[in-house]
């Protein structure tokens, strides 16, 4: 992997059009001829543009607004999806929450690509007694399952963060708090991959070079190693960005997630248990919502890896 | 080999006190015990305070996981609040089978209280765990010698699907499918909640009955995970030469598959079984509060918001130590399946 892409940046990076293929292109390649990879992509920029341009149908106030006489109403045409249990219109919920669902998915995974990859990159590139206690405390985070430290860490930072004004709309401040400790708790993964190709690629012939002209430890780690290492980190955030979402789903289905009245697709699921029989639009939207996602970031991720990596078979 | 047991076992004694340093000080902070203590509301200063005292939450948090840990019998504590310690403590710590009293439900010791949920978990943990490995192995094989087939290719999809569900999006379908449903079409239909029926009685055909449910969403996520994986490494198996060889001895295709290719095609599901422990009994906290199933995973959940940290502690030190000992025990069941693994 790494001799492929030093060996395709050189050329391009001064003589412009010389080289018909590049990395990216020979990528790009690999990941169209991937049907269900691209039938992802397609899927996830409609739930995006779902969560996006249905917010200029609806307002927040609109999603959080409760009508009581209109309790647990089944879909109609003024109701499409229903509404639930406080008379709130689900399509209009599913459409704010969907925003908030797919910004904790991100923001999460941008947390735990941050923390794994420097945990990652220092525990490999320096070894010894810093490799083994990173890789101590590694361990003893990934061996408790995460559901549980993500609800021990849910009460540890419940009501310790504030509520925050961003572009002009307010976050509950469990938004953030789900969003940090998703990243906090998902990151071992990604730190064993990174610290695996940081072992292997220090020794290297073009890292021994680095390190004769004079480069510093930071740069040979991040200019030098880290690129290299791109590929692993792309396909486990991918993924990662569906993992979150599932978590956040699972914590806030347990109640220790989101707060409302901001929704999720996962408190929207919260307690919807006791409707199964009465109300299945109560959960049949959201849940259907979050299955969609998660299953197109899988072939994405699916996608990627086959087209970065193309010595692995699935 | 016995060796290499031992030093795994070693190891594993730091992990398990990082582990708990790490998850007691989360837990310790994570609010106030006495705010939701048996329901009572405690208005008075002093009656905090010395409630506090004799539960040792006024120490500071090292000191209480020091406690924890391996009991103050050693020490004296300060019980009438004037100072000067002059009280030898009780707590006798964990390592010496102590978990502490629950905060909780008064005068009960974490342990009893873990004990008479474990059985409900592994009532349902047990069977999940057969059943992923039966069903996995036997869809994976299936899929895999018929490669591409119209049969194949469904079951990738499927499999892929199931493996992007949450747990109770599956729980909340299969319930609306199998009990709504059935309910209303007049068949034979599943109960949803609990582990019997009051009117019946706790009998086995009951408790039975009452786990279909439960065990299906918690398995079926994992089979459709493991099949592709057992699909994947059966493929590889069954290009090698020493299958082409069985093949060309003019053995049945039945033995072929089940007594050489599948040896080798189940070794990497020993380790993904062994790891993916932590993920079930995550699974169960989920599985168990959707179904109403008295075990520990609703245990924890009570508990945690609670702040109960005995009793929370105790169920997640537990389930570190199975995953911990189940991960050495992969490792070994691996060298001793493997003979090309070598452990010094």
């Amino acid at each position: 992997m790494g001799d492929i892409m030093k060996s395709a940046a050189a050329p391009t990076y001064n003589t412009l059009d010389t080289s018909p293929l590049s990395l990216r292109m020979l990528v790009w390649r690999r990941f169209r001829r991937h049907r269900m990879a691209m039938a992802g992509i397609i899927v996830l920029i409609l739930l995006v543009l779902y969560a996006i341009a249905g917010a200029l149908f609806f307002s927040e106030a609109y999603a959080n607004h409760t009508e009581t006489s209109l309790r647990l109403a089944p879909p109609s045409s003024e109701h499409l999806f229903g509404t639930d249990t406080i008379g709130r219109d689900i399509l209009a919920r599913t459409i704010y929450g969907g925003q908030i669902s797919l910004l904790i998915g991100l923001a999460a995974v941008v947390v735990q690509v941050i923390v794994g990859v420097i945990v990652g990159a220092i525990a490999g590139y320096y070894g010894g007694w810093i490799d083994s206690l990173l890789m101590r405390f590694t361990e003893a985070m990934f061996n408790v399952p995460q559901l549980f430290l993500l609800l021990v860490m849910a009460k540890f930072f419940a009501g310790k963060i504030p509520t925050i004004e961003f572009l002009g709309r307010t976050f509950s401040g469990s938004v953030i708090v789900i969003i940090i400790i998703i990243g906090l708790t998902s990151w071992m993964y990604l730190a064993r991959i990174v610290r695996a190709d940081f072992l292997s690629l220090k020794e290297r012939e073009f890292i021994q070079a680095a390190h004769t002209i004079g480069a510093r430890n930071r740069a040979v780690i991040f200019r030098h190693i880290l690129p290299n290492t791109v590929a692993p980190i792309i396909v486990s955030a991918t993924l990662g960005v569906a993992n979150a979402i599932l978590s956040e789903a699972y914590i806030s289905f347990l109640g220790l997630g989101v707060q409302p009245p901001t929704a999720t697709w996962g408190n929207m699921l919260n307690g919807a248990y006791n409707y199964i029989e009465t109300a299945p639009w109560l959960w049949i939207f959201p849940g259907l919502l979050i299955v969609l996602t998660v299953l197109s970031i899988n072939f994405l991720g699916d996608g990627l890896r086959d087209a970065l990596d193309p010595t692995t078979i699935t | 080999m016995s060796q290499y047991i031992i030093r795994r076992l070693l190891q594993a004694i730091p992990l398990l006190i990082i582990i708990s340093l790490l998850l007691f000080v989360l837990m310790r902070s994570t609010g106030d015990p006495l705010a939701t203590m048996g329901g009572r509301r405690m208005t008075r200063p002093e009656d905090r305070a010395r409630l506090s005292r004799l539960l040792g939450l006024d120490k500071p948090i090292y000191v209480q996981y020091l406690y924890w840990l391996i009991g103050n019998d050693w020490a004296k504590v300060d019980m009438d609040g004037d100072g000067v310690p002059e009280t030898p403590g009780k707590q006798i710590g964990v390592l010496r089978g102590d978990f502490g009293k629950s905060l909780v439900i008064r005068g009960k010791q974490a342990w009893e209280i873990i004990w008479e949920r474990l059985p409900n978990t592994l009532l349902l943990m047990i069977p999940a765990e057969i059943i992923v490995i039966l069903f996995s192995l036997i869809v994976g094989i299936y899929s895999a010698l018929r490669q591409y087939s119209f049969t194949d290719h469904f079951i990738t999809t499927l499999s892929f699907i199931g493996y992007s569900m949450p747990i109770f999006f599956v729980a909340l379908v299969s319930m609306y499918i199998f009990a709504v449903k059935f309910k209303q079409w007049g068949l034979p239909y599943l109960p949803t909640v609990g582990m019997f029926d009051p009117q019946v009685g706790k009998t086995p055909y009951q408790v039975a009955l009452h786990m279909i449910l439960p065990l299906f969403s918690m398995t079926m996520i994992t089979v459709a995970g493991y099949s592709r994986y057992v699909r994947s490494t059966m493929l590889e198996v069954i290009s090698q030469d020493y299958i082409r060889t069985a093949r060309a001895k003019g053995l049945q295709e039945r033995s072929v598959v089940i007594l050489h290719a599948l040896k080798n095609a189940a070794l990497p599901l020993v380790t993904i079984v062994g790891l993916d422990i932590p993920l079930l009994l995550g699974g169960a906290i989920v599985t168990e509060s959707i179904f109403a199933w008295p075990g520990m995973g609703r245990l924890f959940l009570d508990h945690v918001s609670r702040a109960d940290t005995p009793v929370v502690m105790g169920i997640l030190m537990l389930i570190s130590l199975a995953v911990v000992f189940s991960q050495i025990i992969t490792d070994i069941v691996y060298a001793w399946l493997d003979p090309r693994i070598r452990y010094t």
